[in-house]
């Protein structure tokens, strides 16, 4: 499988999934208009605190769902010069907290750890979301539990079902296979250990065209599940809904199921979980340096609403990014649909 | 009016029966939003549940309705399959354990 990118599908183009989302709006109001029903439109960030860096689009995997479009065929990296960047930042912005590393397989980035130890040397809480399967794929990395570990890394990672069949089927072949065996891994040195401190949280998302179920019960089934076949503890189960871009879009474009999805996340619009989008308390940075305002955005080349000095990791100007308006979009209804959705799983 | 009896569509409108009497429907609504909630069985039993008696009652909205839900609760097609068997079966076998209810006329008829 490779990404829309290198198949030339229209769905590569950001304008153009623009453009797919923005029809039929009789049948699919405005998001805009929703938010001004309960009077949230323009919507304004609450401030500025999580700083999530997507270090490059190369991946070793090719997801279905992947909203990045990432893949093998994926070479856009973020060079050393735009990290340091990121990291002048960090240290004249201390209220910037929590650094969440992507992709991609944010690892395959050559600099990653030279980054990640530049990161915790400005005392930040670091996020890595890592795929499972890099941990497996080259023994150049089976010792990255180790070096989670030294930096007390928080390790957020995918696995959409405790089933091998449905992980295959959205992640690819052998693809649950391995991610079991680097969760193993990872509870070795102590990821997702009780006492030990050092946080190792799964991401569900449907594997087809329909919302998460509640997720406190789906967590009960995980830990039961994961313990009793294959002895794996994690911390916390992030529900993540998936939202209609990139590859998800060309999968319910292609099944048929596009308007039906479009219909049940606005249909499932929750008024609370818009309060609680994430976009509101994050800026989204790309490879290149440019700043959205959230990795969804971020896919869809909508850079952040401030002039056009200030929309580059060089310029970072975080009150003009404080009084910014975020960009929003018929995409949107994803994070806002049923109990909400975010990079750290549901909102309300 | 439709020239159907079955319309996709309505699955939505379940709700618009209260229109015509609001407490029995409201009471209704309040039942089954209980009756599906995680308790001594788990919202996703239930599910599977009532996937099966949607086929041995032969709604077609329900079937639509609780083949999402199942499917979204994290059952798979063979354990779905094997829900509808069941209803099936229960079906098949309560017109065949009848047939003891024949045997028993016929034995007392005969010679």
């Amino acid at each position: 499988m490779k990404s829309l990118k290198a198949l030339a599908n229209k769905l590569a183009d950001s304008e153009y999934q623009l453009e797919v989302l923005q029809r039929e709006p009789e049948r699919f109001p405005a998001f805009k208009d929703k938010l001004d029903t309960i009077g949230l439109n323009p919507l304004k960030p609450t401030g500025v605190e999580v700083f999530q860096i997507n270090i490059g689009k190369m991946c070793n995997q090719v997801c279905k769902h992947c909203h990045v479009d990432a893949g093998p065929d994926r070479k856009e990296i973020m060079t050393t010069e735009t990290m340091q960047q990121c990291l002048d930042v960090l240290k004249a912005n201390p209220s910037l907290q929590t650094v969440d590393l992507t992709g991609g397989a944010p690892e395959m980035n050559p600099h990653f750890r030279w980054f990640v130890d530049e990161i915790k040397k400005l005392d930040r809480h670091v996020i890595v979301r890592c795929n499972l399967t890099i941990i497996r794929a080259n023994k150049k990395y089976y010792d990255l539990p180790d070096y989670y570990k030294k930096h007390n890394i928080e390790v957020v990672s995918s696995l959409p079902s405790y089933t091998q069949d449905r992980t295959d089927r959205q992640r690819g072949d052998g693809v649950f296979e391995d991610s079991i065996k680097a969760l193993q891994m990872l509870n070795d040195v102590g990821y997702g250990k009780e006492g030990t401190g050092l946080m190792l949280n799964l991401v569900y998302n449907p594997a087809g065209a329909f919302l998460p179920p509640d997720g406190e019960s789906l967590e009960r089934e995980y830990k039961v599940a994961l313990k009793k076949d294959f002895n794996i503890e994690f911390n916390d189960l992030f529900v993540i809904t998936n939202l209609p871009i990139s590859r998800y879009l060309d999968y319910l474009l292609v099944s048929g199921n596009y308007e039906d999805y479009m219909e049940k996340l606005i249909d499932g619009f929750n008024p609370q979980a818009a309060q609680n989008v994430m976009c509101r308390n994050t800026i989204s940075i790309d490879w290149e340096g440019y700043l959205y305002d959230c990795d969804f955005n971020q896919m869809l080349n909508l850079k952040v609403a401030c002039d056009k000095s200030k929309q580059h990791i060089s310029d970072f100007d975080v009150e003009a990014l404080n009084n910014r308006e975020i960009i929003i979009d018929q995409h949107c209804y994803g994070c806002t649909a049923g109990a909400g959705s975010s990079c750290g799983g549901q909102t309300t | 009016m439709a020239n159907h009896y079955y319309d996709a569509a309505d699955l939505k409108k379940f709700g618009n029966v209260s229109d015509f009497q609001k407490e029995l429907g409201d009471k209704f609504f309040d039942w089954y939003g209980e009756v599906f909630k995680d308790s001594a069985l788990t919202a996703k039993e239930k599910s599977l549940i009532a996937l099966a008696v949607a086929h041995a009652v032969q709604c077609p909205y329900c079937i639509d309705a609780y083949s999402s839900d199942a499917f979204e609760k994290g059952w798979d097609e063979a354990q779905m399959m094997e829900a509808v068997h069941v209803a099936s079966a229960i079906r098949g076998g309560a017109s065949l354990v009848h047939g003891v209810q024949m045997m028993n006329k016929v034995k007392k008829l005969g010679m």
